[in-house]
């Protein structure tokens, strides 16, 4: 009798967020209306939740396992790189008259989100293949796109973006490798620094002073590059040790009287400063998506401990402290996610998204951070230890609010922006 | 844990997978036999099932004690049919066999798994339509006169389906598809190899593995070490939507959906009782004689 009423209890809570198949397809009715409409929307399409599926799969049966022995080793996930590229989890972005699909960069996120939830190492280490593709996709011509664009989907490259250096991070223009005109050619003498893929690309993008006079404007003394890695005089150094995301290949690079043909500049001389920044609005949402996923990963690693752990009786997550500690960093997650969707769909749809990928980037940074951290905190003392998943969590998470643009950058960025608005 | 224990004594019981679930929000589950049909010109028939993926943690009695609780309950390709469709392309990619058509019965969800099997490298599918009350009772007889009926429409010459389904587990819809149509069956297959035109199978049975060399037309039904299914991949995926789906109706091809079965009752399995621990043999024989049963 009791089994009944809890049975039909059961089934009463499952019929209130669970949809019955009327229901769902009155709703697909609806939603259907809705997009011819125009009206917003959260549902995904058909042919993204089949590319979700497969990242989630990807990255749930292959990446998850193989994760803690390579960020012991920090060994480069190649064969986890070889795979997802043969899966077409890689280089979503290229044009398809070079051999890519396409996508837009709502597609990149959901499938970066996944990959990350995996392990953030390896889904940099396939992110930085997008940032350094993107000045080529935007700004370069035929010619440039064929044969830098082509070549990554013939075959497993890898390339990289190497703007930072030793002396200048978030002060792009403060860059100091010059690229000098000499024939048909210029010369490049500099140091980068803190380059993922540096010692695996098959070619980069440099960005390079080309107008020595200091009085000159950012927006015209710079000139962005191709530079294929075998070129004489491309020095990488050697792999950096860094606290987490550790298998991603992160390295200086010495460039020394480095020739680069004068048909390998980006648009033009003086046109590099805004090629890189114009970048970083089509890359920002996926690496908020990246940490998204790590933050995802956070929560039901956490969940599944706070279920299983004992402690005064009960369960850990029948406790209000833990159960509420679970509650603020699903809070997080579900916002983060909305916000590094809003940015991409803003992108896709043809507008400047510079607002909106910079809120993502800055929050799902920060909340990263702060879910890893409780993550580890509702694990107790296994958390803290390394054969238990969150530690790792934990390393990984920290640089999320320092490359791409650190989390100050990014409210310098919000705000101005915000003012900006307001000033209209 | 006392809630996961119970899980995975029903899980058992009702013969779905016990995995690790990663909390993903339940979804629809839709048992669909999608047989393939290749043709050699072989049609492979593949019998395409969704079914509650096995990843699920709480299967529920419904409440009036006729089946399971399946609204929001994720469904995905059964993973024996998986292993079908891997087989079928496999076997269009040696170009033993000229088109593979995917095949699922149930309702418009089904087109779902249709697709996956397209992205895996089917060349059309077709959708039987059935839904509301004809679905819930749809059952191996009605899915096999439909197999049936199709592969003589289709003029298929293979049909491999999974060999059973994880959520009924009734491991009766090959064997009743090849006895409609009066074709040779190669069962519980682990490895199938085209052979002029016969087919030798090695199947896995209780004593070990048995091979047979069965005349084509021919019923496969695939069991699990046949092959590991492959990933749609992404541009797959893309090109999968141009694929064709053929919508066909029951009635179409003359086969009435009606059930024969009445299901009386549906129970979740005893809970499981508390054991005793004994320190010797002494005691467990003197434990053993109290409750009579030595």
């Amino acid at each position: 009798m009791i089994f009944n009423k809890v049975l039909r209890a059961g089934f009463q809570a499952g019929l209130r967020f669970q949809s019955t198949g009327p229901q769902a397809s009155a709703r697909a009715a609806t939603a259907a209306l809705k997009e011819s409409l125009g009206g917003f929307s959260f549902e995904l399409t058909d042919q993204q939740k089949e590319f979700q599926e497969v990242a989630r799969k990807f990255a749930r049966e292959e990446i998850v396992p193989a994760a803690p022995s390579y960020d012991k080793s920090g060994e480069y996930p190649f064969p986890l790189i070889k795979r997802a590229w043969e899966l077409g989890l890689m280089n979503g972005h290229i044009p398809e008259d070079c051999g890519g699909m396409g996508l837009g960069i709502f597609d990149a996120c959901l499938i970066t989100e996944e990959l990350a939830f995996g392990c953030t190492g390896v889904q940099t280490a396939i992110e930085a293949n997008s940032l350094g593709q993107m000045p080529v996709i935007i700004a370069g011509n035929d010619a440039q796109k064929k044969k830098y664009l082509g070549r990554m989907t013939e075959e497993p490259l890898m390339c990289a973006y190497c703007v930072t250096e030793p002396g200048a991070g978030s002060d792009v223009a403060g860059i100091k490798t010059r690229a000098v005109k000499k024939g048909d050619e210029y010369v490049v003498n500099g140091q980068k620094m803190w380059i993922t893929n540096g010692g695996k690309a098959n070619w980069y993008f440099l960005l390079a002073r080309t107008d020595p006079d200091p009085k000159c404007s950012a927006s015209k003394a710079f000139t962005g590059f191709i530079v294929e890695a075998d070129t004489p005089g491309v020095q990488p150094g050697r792999k950096e040790l860094n606290m987490g995301q550790r298998c991603s290949d992160t390295r200086g690079i010495t460039f020394e009287d480095v020739r680069i043909p004068k048909e390998n500049v980006l648009i033009g001389e003086g046109a590099g400063f805004k090629i890189a920044m114009g970048a970083f609005d089509k890359t920002r949402p996926p690496v908020a998506a990246g940490a998204t996923g790590l933050a995802q990963r956070a929560l039901e690693e956490a969940t599944k401990y706070a279920l299983e752990r004992k402690t005064f009786g009960k369960f850990i997550a029948e406790h209000q402290a833990v159960s509420f500690l679970l509650a603020e960093m699903a809070m997080k997650v579900e916002l983060a996610r909305m916000a590094y969707q809003r940015a991409a769909w803003e992108v896709d749809q043809g507008r400047r998204n510079t607002y909106y990928a910079s809120i993502a980037k800055a929050y799902a940074g920060d909340i990263a951070n702060q879910c890893a951290t409780d993550a580890v905190q509702i694990f107790g003392g296994n958390g803290f230890n390394s054969e238990y998943p969150v530690e790792k969590l934990m390393r990984d998470a920290k640089i999320y609010q320092i490359y791409e643009g650190t989390a100050q950058i990014q409210r310098l960025i919000i705000s101005r922006e915000h003012l900006g608005k307001f000033k209209q | 844990m006392h809630r996961s224990s119970e899980v995975k004594h029903l899980a058992s019981d009702f013969n779905t997978r016990a995995c690790e679930c990663f909390g993903q929000p339940p979804v629809q589950p839709f048992e669909s036999h999608c047989p393939v049909l290749t043709d050699r010109t072989v049609r492979v028939q593949l019998k395409v099932l969704k079914v509650k993926d096995g990843s699920v943690f709480f299967i529920r009695v419904k409440p009036d004690r006729t089946g399971v609780v399946t609204d929001g309950v994720k469904h995905s390709m059964n993973p024996f049919c998986e292993i079908a469709v891997e087989e079928a392309v496999k076997l269009k990619e040696k170009k033993l066999v000229k088109e593979v058509v995917a095949v699922s019965c149930g309702p418009q969800q089904v087109q779902e798994t249709i697709r996956t099997a397209l992205a895996m490298g089917a060349d059309r599918g077709i959708h039987v339509e059935v839904s509301g009350k004809d679905y819930e009772t749809l059952g191996p007889l009605q899915v096999s006169k439909i197999f049936a009926a199709l592969a003589k429409k289709e003029q298929a010459d293979l049909i491999i389906l999974g060999k059973q389904a994880i959520d009924d587990d009734c491991n009766q819809t090959g064997q009743m598809t090849a006895a409609l149509l009066d074709w040779p069956q190669g069962t519980f297959a682990s490895e199938v190899t085209l052979e002029a035109d016969k087919l030798k199978v090695v199947r896995e049975i209780d004593g070990g593995l048995e091979t047979i060399k069965i005349n084509l037309p021919a019923v496969v039904t695939a069991d699990l070490r046949l092959n590991t299914p492959r990933y749609a991949t992404l541009p797959n995926i893309m090109k999968a939507k141009k694929k064709k789906i053929t919508n066909v109706k029951p009635a179409d091809l003359g086969v009435d959906v009606s059930s024969r079965l009445e299901v009386l009752k549906v129970d979740e399995p005893p809970q499981r009782q508390s054991g005793v621990k004994v320190e010797t043999v002494h005691d467990l024989v003197e434990k053993l004689k109290e409750a009579g049963r030595i």
